[in-house]
């Protein structure tokens, strides 16, 4: 098997996978969601509990691929007490890492477990697989009622 | 079932009979992206490769016989004429039409259907009418008709499918009454490979005084057709899946339909008389041939349909239907993989899932190895509905496949379910 095939389904995203953390609709919740890739037919849902300015609770549910699905699951490991501009700020550094020029390869360090996402960057078209449920949380965080699509 | 590697490719199946008279290998020489790179193509379903012939066609039709049709006096306009109009003949004659003006030249098989929709829909479909479809239809076969619907007040009706993806011809029939003025039904199903006994579908449909539509777009490559003898009132199909160039599809009609049915799109060509008082408009098929058309494509549409000629439909449809048995019995042998839709008549389509991995995983990784499947609901998700899976891995087959092409399929899969395990 190819390294980059092993690059982009590293054991992490594997993982998370076969068991997602915080799939789970919090009771708290507060803020929500949806995120839908019209093109695969992908769908999750993205819960919040927001107090005070801090994402205190994060869950999500849905199908969707293995990228998709891990990537949700990293994401609410990686918001889940941050402040909303913190979690903006991570998305735009994550979105940042997975759409790169694959030579140019600056690790944003800052990006810690999210950076297993990096192999993303050899197949464009998983991109929008990535960054959905972000995109959901995203619109979550400001809970404009809408549905964010990848497209 | 048993986990097997390259093995699940067994001597006895190599050595068993191949269509006679047919050799995919040395079709395969005909199509250059086939030929120059190592690519394996199993999404014709979507749309299918082009051989030489076609491109050579449309660069002839650029590079000699080009000039707007039906226009000028000059030599080379009617010679441009005269080759578009031929085409029409290679299409009457490659579909059993009786005459050349039952054909309409149209974009492709959803524009051929929205016509249809527009003009005789609009006309003769009113409120308390039926619209009768079947669930496996693709969006193309649905939306045009839930539109008509929506502006009429007519009604529009599902005939299901079973288990195995067949359509319940019992139900079918329930569903028809003297308010079914519409019967619209896919010949292939694109999603799951079902063959529609449509010729029984056309005796009942008739029987309660209804027109009958055939979506004819996954059919047209692989199965004889003859809109005479199944005598169905509309059969649309697209180019690009016969091996043509995208941009030309077709809608055969019976002509007196046709004759009775309002212009579609207004514009040049499609008149007889234009006065601002009013105008009159060309008799059939110009009627509905609004504007300029396609002439390159239609050019290469005509070569492709003299190709898919020469080679001969009966000896593709036999060399495809032994690959299907093929494919079929060695994916049968892949631990966790779920064939959807089994129906007793089935194209060379193989829809399924592997269990515990997403379909799109699946693609990613056959991609990886230089396979082309689609993956996703294959513009039906009322089929994924009723198979309850958000998707599935499609791999459609054409004439220039052969069984290397599915042993590499086979392999990529345990890769797949080696990385996933």
């Amino acid at each position: 098997m190819s390294s980059d095939l092993r690059e982009l389904y590293q054991a992490v995203i594997l993982d998370h996978n076969k068991r997602p953390r915080n799939f789970r609709k919090p009771e708290c919740a507060n803020r929500t969601a949806e995120g839908i890739n019209p093109l695969c037919g992908d769908q999750l849902t993205v819960y919040l509990n927001v107090e005070d300015g801090v994402v205190k609770d994060v869950g999500f549910s849905g199908t969707g691929c293995a990228i998709s699905t891990a990537s949700a699951s990293l994401m609410t490991q990686a918001v889940k007490g941050m402040k909303i501009e913190e979690a903006e700020h991570l998305f735009e550094g994550f979105r940042e890492m997975v759409t790169s020029d694959p030579q140019a390869k600056p690790e944003d360090e800052s990006l810690g477990k999210l950076s297993v996402f990096s192999g993303v960057r050899e197949f464009p078209m998983r991109v929008k697989c990535a960054t959905l449920a972000w995109h959901a949380m995203s619109e979550a965080l400001h809970d404009t009622g809408e549905t964010a699509t990848t497209e | 079932m048993t986990a097997v590697g390259r093995s699940a490719v067994s001597t006895a199946k190599r050595l068993a009979p191949r269509g006679e008279g047919f050799d995919p290998a040395r079709a395969r020489q005909d199509f250059p992206i086939l030929r120059n790179t190592g690519l394996i193509f199993l999404d014709s379903a979507a749309s299918a490769q082009k051989p030489q012939c076609v491109i050579d066609a449309i660069a002839d039709c650029y590079s000699r016989d080009y000039a707007n049709i039906h226009r000028g006096v000059y030599e080379l306009s009617a010679r441009a004429t005269a080759n578009f109009e031929a085409v029409r003949g290679t299409t009457q004659r490659f579909i059993g039409a009786a005459e050349a003006r039952e054909i309409v030249f149209v974009r492709n098989t959803t524009e051929a259907i929205n016509l249809i929709a527009a003009t005789y829909g609009r006309q003769n479909v009113g409120p308390g009418d039926e619209v009768l479809i079947t669930e496996m239809e693709h969006h193309s076969n649905i939306v045009p008709w839930q539109m008509l619907c929506e502006a009429t007040g007519a009604t529009l009706r599902v005939a299901p499918i079973d288990d195995r993806g067949a359509l319940m011809l019992e139900e079918f029939e329930k569903r028809l009454c003297s308010r079914t003025k519409i019967v619209a039904v896919a010949h292939i199903s694109n999603a799951l490979g079902t063959i529609n006994p449509v010729d029984e579908i056309t005796r009942l449909a008739h029987a309660h005084g209804a027109v009958v539509v055939i979506d004819g777009a996954q059919a047209i490559p692989h199965h004889r057709v003859d809109v005479t003898s199944l005598d169905c009132d509309f059969y649309a199909f697209s180019g690009h899946k016969v091996f043509g160039p995208t941009g030309v599809g077709v809608l055969y009609g019976k002509a007196a339909l046709l004759e009775s049915m309002p212009p579609y799109q207004g514009g040049g060509s499609m008149i007889e008389t234009v006065r601002f008082e009013k105008s009159t408009y060309a008799g059939i098929p110009q009627r509905f041939e609004a504007g300029t058309p396609d002439i390159g494509g239609v050019a290469g549409f005509g070569a492709a349909l003299d190709y898919v000629t020469g080679l001969g439909l009966d000896a593709i449809e036999r060399h495809e239907r032994e690959l299907l048995a093929y494919t079929t019995d060695v994916l049968a042998e892949i631990p966790g993989l779920r064939l959807i839709g089994t129906a007793a008549q089935k194209a060379a389509v193989v829809s399924f899932s592997l269990d515990g991995v997403h379909p799109h995983d699946v693609g990613s990784i056959l991609d990886h190895e230089g396979i082309a499947v689609r993956t996703g609901h294959h513009c039906a998700q009322p089929v994924m509905e009723h198979f309850g899976v958000p998707a599935t891995v499609r791999a459609s087959l054409a004439l220039y496949n052969t069984r290397e092409d599915i042993d590499a399929l086979v392999r990529a899969l345990h890769t797949v379910r080696e990385l996933f395990k």
